[in-house]
């Protein structure tokens, strides 16, 4: 075989860009970032729903509480468990969840979610960052 | 939601024969609930067959520079304030009594009434034109009150229903606005505000009905000019006052039966 030195040094070279991706991250995953939970959602100590299905599926859950709310007047959530909620995003949500950059938003950035056009028209008020800020002051 | 009875049978059955029954038909009948959750209405909320409001110019503050119904309105709502009349967005406001009830056209007025400003704001009416020409029933007809109801998650501003308004009741967003002075210096947390390209208008404070509060203008106006009620209910305060005093309303002729009354 003509050149073969060449041919197999070209080939583990080759081979070396190739499974870079692989030896270069040693099979680890990129792990998520975990959502902070405030202090005063810690206090209560759950959420709307358990933590599993809530992962899965809020953005449905969303979506009906926008349906029952705004056309069929339906303001009050009674959960699985039996517990009542009013429906509200900005009020009842992010009341919990008032830390949005450090729940909501850096989960959304990990997994590719585009900015929530929400925001638009639901507020952040500065109320919701006062609660922020004491809760993790706790 | 969703689904007819006949429907939920038919999907209940075909899962049952596939043996996917229980939470599996559930899945495909209402995706993104839970089997025990439900929704309901608050305990507070009030109730009516049609809702409506009388208004009494005879007490009305308006021609002395009164606004305080419109401000609370707007500040409650997040309503922007471009100071311009081409940007304009309002849900309650002043018109003169000719643009007001232009159906009223004697030549001669009483001085009293000639060029008085009249509180106006959307009426509710019972054959909304708005409703019938919305393409995507972002605004529609609250069946159990009768509120004309905005749901701004499906307006996509095609202004079809300013056009059908024969009140001008309805705003578009031309800027977006929260870069309004108003709402760069103040906004209520409670409620949202809207974006650029969509439609808006007076709600009769549905979102006040239900937890209990009446609507905003009526809270606000101290001469009590004011008036909401059932109009379905004979021994509402709004029938009475309709049973007891000449009352006309924005061009009847039109058909659209509307739901607000004024006293003059
Ligand atoms: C164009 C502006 C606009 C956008 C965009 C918007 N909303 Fe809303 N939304 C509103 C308004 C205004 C109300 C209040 C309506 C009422 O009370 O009558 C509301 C009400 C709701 C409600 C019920 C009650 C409440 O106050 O929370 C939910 C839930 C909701 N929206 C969810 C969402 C979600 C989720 C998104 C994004 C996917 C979204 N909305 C985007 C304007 C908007
Ligand atoms: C009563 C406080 C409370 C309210 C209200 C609440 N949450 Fe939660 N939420 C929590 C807590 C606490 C957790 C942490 C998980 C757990 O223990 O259930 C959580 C977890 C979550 C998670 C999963 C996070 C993860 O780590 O995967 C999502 C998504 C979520 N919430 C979204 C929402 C949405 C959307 C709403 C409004 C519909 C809402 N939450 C309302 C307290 C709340
Ligand atoms: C544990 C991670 C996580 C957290 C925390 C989380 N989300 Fe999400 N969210 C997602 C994912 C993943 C999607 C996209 C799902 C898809 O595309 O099917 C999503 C989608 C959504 C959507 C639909 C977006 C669209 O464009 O259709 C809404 C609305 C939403 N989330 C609201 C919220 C709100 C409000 C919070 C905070 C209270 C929140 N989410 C917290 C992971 C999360």
């Amino acid at each position: 075989m003509y050149d073969a030195g060449k041919i197999i040094i070209g080939l583990i070279v080759f081979l070396g860009f190739a499974t870079f991706p692989i030896w270069h991250d040693g099979g680890k995953a990129v792990s998520a970032p975990e959502p902070e939970i405030t202090a005063y959602a810690k206090k209560i100590g759950h959420c709307v729903e358990p933590e599993k299905w809530m992962r899965a599926n809020h953005m449905q859950l969303l979506d009906h509480w926008r349906d029952a709310a705004v056309r069929e007047d339906k303001r009050v959530y009674v959960s699985s468990t039996g517990e009542e909620y009013d429906i509200s995003l900005q009020n009842t949500c992010l009341r919990c969840h008032s830390n949005k950059e450090k729940f909501c938003d850096r989960c959304h950035q990990f997994a590719g979610v585009h900015e929530l056009y929400c925001w638009d028209c639901h507020l952040e008020s500065k109320e919701m960052k006062k609660w922020a800020a004491t809760d993790e002051s706790f | 939601m969703g689904c007819n009875r006949r429907e939920f049978l038919k999907i209940a059955g075909l899962s049952t024969l596939l043996g996917a029954g229980g939470n599996a038909a559930f899945e495909l009948l209402r995706p993104g609930a839970l089997e025990a959750s439900e929704f309901v209405e608050g305990k507070r909320s009030l109730e009516a067959g049609r809702w409506s409001m009388v208004i009494d110019m005879r007490k009305c503050l308006g021609e002395r520079n009164c606004t305080k119904c419109m401000d609370a309105c707007h500040e409650t709502h997040n309503v922007p304030d471009f100071g311009n009349r081409k940007d304009e967005v309002k849900w309650i406001w002043k018109e003169p009594f000719e643009n007001t009830f232009p159906d009223q056209e004697n030549e001669f007025q009483t001085e009293e009434l000639e060029g008085k400003p009249f509180v106006v704001l959307c009426n509710h009416c019972e054959h909304p034109p708005c409703v019938r020409v919305c393409p995507t029933q972002a605004t529609f007809k609250r069946k159990k009150d009768g509120l004309v109801m905005m749901d701004y998650h499906r307006c996509i501003g095609c202004r079809f229903c300013m056009a059908a308004c024969p009140y001008g009741s309805r705003s578009f967003n031309w800027r977006i606005p929260r870069t309004a002075h108003n709402l760069q210096q103040h906004r209520n947390p409670e409620y949202p505000t809207r974006t650029k390209g969509v439609v808006e208008k007076c709600t009769f404070c549905d979102e006040r009905l239900a937890v209990g509060l009446g609507p905003k203008c009526v809270e606000a106006c101290d001469e009590k000019a004011l008036i909401f009620g059932d109009l379905d209910d004979p021994k509402s305060v709004v029938r009475e006052i309709i049973r007891n005093n000449y009352s006309i309303r924005r061009k009847p002729e039109l058909g659209t039966n509307p739901s607000v009354f004024y006293l003059i």
